[in-house]
């Protein structure tokens, strides 16, 4: 919390001047009941009219003296607080964007996205409090008592018993409250739960006539959340009144010792009108302070989430040294490399090593959890490798920079990623200065044409946030028209063309190969007639190799490639080949 | 430079599209800026709600009055000691302290009365608030048993999830705070002024000049910062969105290195978002000096023109100091009924909303169909079926198959052809147009739903299991199954062996997404909790995505478990059952296009035909 808070340090002025123009602020606030009991002792007591004019010419003197001063103090707080906020954002947020995969997933990606948003937002609301309440009330709190002290120190004792009592009453309650409410947040969470279990499952509990059970789960939960907060408000509902009690008491005590000390003499009328209003401004000042308070814990747990993304580091650092040129074309080898995650003790690939050369193409095939997509991820070093090497042009990448490498590169993912944009801004992230002719040339090979310039907007038509307005397979033919106008050294193809009917996927196929003959083609698929035809089909099982050679061959020597051929393709259609 | 800002600007257009969406899902956060509909009616609807709770809402009522007129009064008991203080000072007397202490035990009675007044009035009201929500809640619940399946598929999750939770606690929260605040502040006001005219009708009048200035203030502030407040509402939900899709892209904007136009967009959007905030925080932040500022002003008025009326024994002096207590209290309430109405006009939207969801045509009620089939054979026939999800666009045309006991019917086509269609045709989620669905001879229409259902199993590609123990999802299909009926159906579906390695073994807990198993072994339980159903027709979605090669041979080991002996429908994917099915529907844009054996449909040279040899030849 405190860490966090040290980025205000480029707002000391702002917070030097917040200090002093609140102090002005409070001294003319607490100056004003001062006068007004003037205006009883010396003015009327006396008859003097002149100085009861006088004095409540002083009084709006003071008066606006005190709110010019509290305006300027929120200009200042409302700059300092927003510029720490947006401050911290960009940290946050440039810290990400430098982030390998690793530390992504070691935070996940909707945790990063609610600390760069929600948390930070928490953090900076906090602050704003604080800038104009825990200042001022403080502030207003010795003021008061101050005043109150100079104007009757006897009768201030009274505050030294009322003063404590309310915080007792205000944190015992609290104290008392805030399990109630995490309570009370568990069983809200619990009922939309329930709720979001029914909507989505929908067709199964009708399948299932399970109306009546679901009903029932349901009315627990609900029961459940009724009578917990039932349960809160008998005492939540208890902390007005009593703190009302509690300050007119005061009042009332302050009044009958007062009279007392006004009876022998050691107290005016109006000194005892004036002291009642510092009574007054003391309690409230306490209250405000603990309502700053009971911000704090939720706002600490923020700030040590956003502490958390400020202190991790990416792990990938870049190498320095320029790729050499290949004359016969690009190599990318992998020797001997092995990688686990950070949490995970048995490794995600192991041993792999295999070569991908320009004009090739070579699949890996494998199931869900067998390592395909790790080693693409590994080779665009988004990871590196716990130990083995992977090489481009026989330069270990980890010596080179990540932007050098990625060059060489076209990565077309499983999950299609388009960003809000044009069509044309889309296809542009592949080349950043691709012409118009070169886009379109890479939608035709990624058959996107058609259905692009289906709408009139053509390449300008706006792409929503996530794609919403397109259908998968469009979204994955664009990703690789994306690929494709970077006429990339590489194509690595992470199980692309899930999305797409099998017409266009055989037509893309085909057409893809034309302009990847001068490339290298690396692809992972979980379907068999996808890879069929690669010249070398790499088979993997639980992170390990355990079949390399074209379908043919691993048909024969295979186990697991004849299983999955089998399953996916069937017993019969194998024999008739 | 002229193009690149246009392109900024649309894109900036585009996320506000999506904010809008968004901000409908999230309901009430949202809400301060929504007008409803209908106010007084749905006003009226809410208080209807009320009628079981009448006597404790007058209850409630009338603490708050009591609590009222004691919290106004007590200012000008407290005057009068001061009074007697004053003039005993003033005329040299001792002091009366049997009046004073007279006067202080009644202060302290009417302090006692009015907080435990209050204390039951908020009590009162929390309760019937909480089961003012407790019954919406389980209305809503019912109602969302009631409704078509057309219902859900034309709304998302969230749309529909937002109306039961946050409209719902937006109108709890209203109903326990702002009611009874809006009671107080009024009676406060109308008290108030009352006993300011008491004491003094021409103070009153120099007061009453600094209202219209609070009020002007208050408005003038409030109009402009909610126009900085909506700039940075804007600017927020650009920077999330932008947030968003930088880091689920994560990949992709590292593989293409944009992580640089990234930033420079992200602090684009942030710089901006900085300039609306500090503006709406630093007006909003100037109300309450400004109101202070007007208070004050009035204060000195009362205290210099009070003064020189006590000099001249128009006034007590304990009547001025009362008279002062009040107008600090005066603003108070005016600010506070300003803001519940803002409150108040959210609330209404939300309960409209609400109301909206209740007021859903429900499913035609079937109590008086009794027929049922005692022992069902499965066997299934469409006569004439027509069908579509709008009337314009109508997706089957008389359709006509005939299924016989124990035969498969394979339903191919690419993604998103419809194949669901049939599902929910078969299972009455939609009803048809026109034609009948016959099963064993009888009209599914003839039948409750519930009892159609009952002949159905189905294991589909999105497993749907809930928050409870393994054990418990499997017997979800049957009532009252015994522990080892369950481990059997278990065993069929192959899933046994994976269960016993958990932990927890058949008692493991599936948490809230189920992700402390993988998605192929969901699909085993869906299948164990389908063979314990032990239905007679079957419904099949053999897409196995996302799943590792070996579960994938175990759920097809299951699948063909199931099918054994019964008549199914398959959304098939794999050769031998697209082969070896007795029909296979072939869709393509929602429509049946092709229907046949695998021999006749390949000797057509159609659509099957093309698909079948871009996929399975080699």
């Amino acid at each position: 919390m405190i860490k966090i808070f040290k980025n205000l340090k480029p707002y000391w002025k702002n917070i030097l001047g917040i200090l002093t123009f609140t102090m002005i602020g409070v001294l003319c606030e607490l100056f004003l009941p001062r006068l007004m009991g003037n205006i009883v002792d010396n003015g009327v007591v006396n008859g003097d009219v002149d100085y009861i004019i006088n004095t409540g010419l002083r009084m709006i003197m003071f008066a606006i003296l005190g709110t010019s001063s509290m305006i300027v103090s929120a200009y200042l707080s409302s700059k300092a607080a927003t510029g720490f906020g947006r401050d911290l954002r960009r940290m946050v947020f440039t810290k990400v964007e430098g982030y390998s995969l690793n530390e992504m997933e070691k935070i996940g990606t909707s945790s990063l996205i609610t600390r760069t948003t929600n948390d930070i937002n928490q953090i900076q609301q906090v602050a704003i409090m604080s800038m104009r309440m825990m200042v001022r009330a403080p502030l207003m709190l010795i003021g008061g008592f101050v005043m109150a002290y100079s104007t009757n120190s006897t009768l201030s004792r009274i505050l030294l018993i009322s003063g404590p009592l309310l915080l007792i009453v205000i944190a015992v309650i609290g104290r008392v409250a805030f399990p109630y409410f995490k309570m009370i947040q568990e069983k809200i969470d619990k009922i939309n739960k329930v709720m979001r279990e029914e909507l989505s499952g929908i067709r199964v509990i009708r399948a299932f006539n399970k109306v009546d059970f679901e009903k029932k789960r349901f009315e627990v939960a609900n029961r459940d959340l009724t009578d917990t907060f039932l349960r809160v408000m008998k005492i939540m509902t208890l902390v007005m009144p009593l703190i009302m009690i509690l300050l007119n008491f005061t009042n009332v005590a302050v009044i009958w010792f007062g009279s007392k000390l006004i009876s022998i003499n050691s107290m005016e009328v109006g000194q005892l009108m004036a002291f009642i209003q510092y009574v007054m401004q003391i309690m409230f000042s306490l209250i405000m302070v603990s309502v700053v308070f009971i911000m704090f814990p939720r706002a600490s747990a923020s700030a040590a989430r956003i502490n958390e993304v400020l202190d991790l580091d990416s792990e990938i650092i870049d190498g320095r040294d320029k790729l050499p040129e290949n004359k016969e074309g690009d190599i990318l080898e992998l020797k001997e490399v092995t990688f686990n995650y950070f949490d995970s003790e048995t490794p995600a690939v192991k041993d792999i090593s295999f070569k991908v050369k320009k004009g090739e193409t070579t699949a890996i095939i494998g199931g869900t959890g067998s390592g395909k997509s790790t080693i693409l991820n590994l080779i665009m070093r988004f990871f590196d490798p716990t130990s083995g090497e992977i090489l481009l042009n026989g330069k270990n990448i980890k010596d080179i920079t990540q932007e050098e490498l990625r060059k060489h590169f076209s990565l077309i993912p499983q999950k299609t990623v388009l960003f809000t944009g044009t069509i044309r801004d889309n296809i542009k992230m592949g080349k950043e200065d691709a012409t118009d002719e070169e886009i379109i040339e890479a939608l035709k090979i990624a058959q996107a044409y058609d259905f692009v310039f289906k709408n009139e907007e053509g390449l300008d038509y706006i792409i929503s946030q996530g794609g919403k307005n397109l259908s998968g397979g469009q979204k994955q033919r664009l990703s690789i028209a994306r690929a494709i106008v970077r006429k990339p050294d590489f194509y690595l193809f992470d199980d692309s063309f899930s999305a797409l009917d099998f017409k266009t996927d055989r037509i893309l196929r085909e057409e893809l190969k034309k302009v990847t003959k001068q490339s290298g083609v690396l692809i992972v698929a979980q379907r068999i007639s996808t890879i069929m035809d690669a010249e070398t089909i790499i088979v993997l099982d639980d992170g390990e190799i355990v079949g390399v050679g074209n379908h043919k061959e691993l048909l024969k020597s295979c186990e697991i490639y004849r299983e999955i051929a089998q399953s996916q393709i069937g017993e019969e259609a194998l024999n008739n080949e | 430079m002229s193009e690149e800002n246009k392109d900024i600007e649309r894109k900036r257009r585009a996320r506000r599209v999506n904010n809008n969406q968004r901000g409908q899902g999230q309901g009430a956060r949202f809400a301060a800026l929504e007008k409803p509909k209908d106010f007084s009616g749905s006003i009226k609807r809410l208080a209807g709600y009320l009628k079981p709770y009448r006597i404790r809402m007058i209850i409630v009522v009338l603490m708050a009055i009591g609590a009222t007129i004691f919290t106004v009064l007590s200012p000008i008991i407290m005057g009068r000691i001061t009074t007697s203080l004053y003039n005993s000072v003033r005329a040299g007397l001792p002091i009366d302290f049997v009046f004073i202490r007279n006067t202080i035990f009644m202060l302290i009675g009417i302090y006692l009365v009015a907080a435990s007044f209050s204390y039951l009035q908020q009590f009162l009201m929390a309760g019937v608030s909480q089961k003012l929500g407790y019954d919406l809640r389980k209305q809503a619940n019912e109602k969302i048993h009631k409704l078509p399946l057309k219902y859900f598929d034309s709304k998302t999750v969230g749309e529909i999830l937002s109306r039961v939770t946050n409209d719902i606690d937006t109108i709890i929260s209203t109903m326990q705070q702002s009611i009874t605040q809006l009671i107080t502040s009024a009676l406060t006001f109308i008290g108030i002024l009352v006993m300011m005219l008491i004491i003094s009708p021409v103070l009153t009048l120099i007061t009453f000049v600094t209202i219209p200035l609070s009020i002007i203030i208050t408005r003038s502030i409030a109009k402009r910062s909610q126009v900085y407040f909506s700039k940075q509402a804007n600017a927020l939900g650009e920077l999330n969105g932008h947030v968003e899709e930088s880091y689920t892209g994560h990949v992709t904007v590292k593989a293409y290195g944009r992580e640089k136009q990234f930033i420079d967009e992200f602090n684009e959007i942030n710089e901006r978002l900085y300039t609306h905030a500090w503006k709406a925080q630093f007006i909003s932040g100037i109300i309450m000096p400004l109101m202070a500022f007007v208070n004050n002003i009035g204060y000195v008025f009362v205290a210099v023109v009070g003064g020189i009326f006590v000099l001249r024994g128009n006034i007590t002096i304990g009547s001025i100091q009362a008279f002062m207590q009040y107008t600090r209290q005066f603003t108070q309430p005016i600010v506070q009924t300003a803001e519940i109405i803002n409150v108040l006009q959210a609330t209404v939207a939300s309960a409209e909303r609400v109301f909206e969801l209740l007021d859903e045509e429900e499913e035609e009620n079937e109590e008086n169909k009794i027929l049922k089939l005692k022992e069902p054979k499965g066997e299934v026939e469409f006569r004439n079926v027509s069908f579509g999800y709008s009337k314009e666009k109508p997706l089957i045309k008389n359709m006509n198959i005939h299924v016989k006991p124990g035969e498969t019917v394979a339903i191919v086509g690419p993604t998103g052809a419809g194949k669901t269609t049939i599902v929910n045709l078969l299972m009455r989620f939609y009803e048809i147009d026109d034609g009948e669905i016959l099963i064993d001879g009888v009209n599914t229409k003839d039948m409750k739903r519930e009892d159609v259902r009952k002949l159905f199993g189905m294991v589909l590609q999105d497993t749907w299991l809930f928050n409870g123990t393994i054990k418990e999802n499997i017997a979800y299909g049957k009532e009252n199954a015994t522990d080892d009926e369950i481990i059997h159906a278990a065993k069929l579906a192959q899933a046994d062996h994976f269960i016993r390695t958990l932990p927890k073994g058949y008692d493991t807990e599936l948490n809230e997404e189920a992700s402390n198993i993988s998605q192929g072994q969901k699909q085993l339980l869906t299948i164990a909790r389908a063979i314990l159903a032990n239905p007679t027709i079957l419904i099949l979605d053999e897409a196995t995505s996302s799943v590792d090669t070996r579960t994938e041979i175990l759920i097809q080991k299951g699948m063909d478990m199931l099918m054994k002996g019964r008549t199914s429908f398959v959304i098939a994917h794999r050769l031998s059952t697209i082969r070896n099915a007795d029909i296979i529907l072939v869709m393509n844009n929602g429509q049946i296009i092709e229907q046949g054996s695998h021999d006749e449909l390949m000797k057509l040279n159609g659509f099957y035909a093309d698909l079948y040899n871009s996929q399975f030849a080699a």
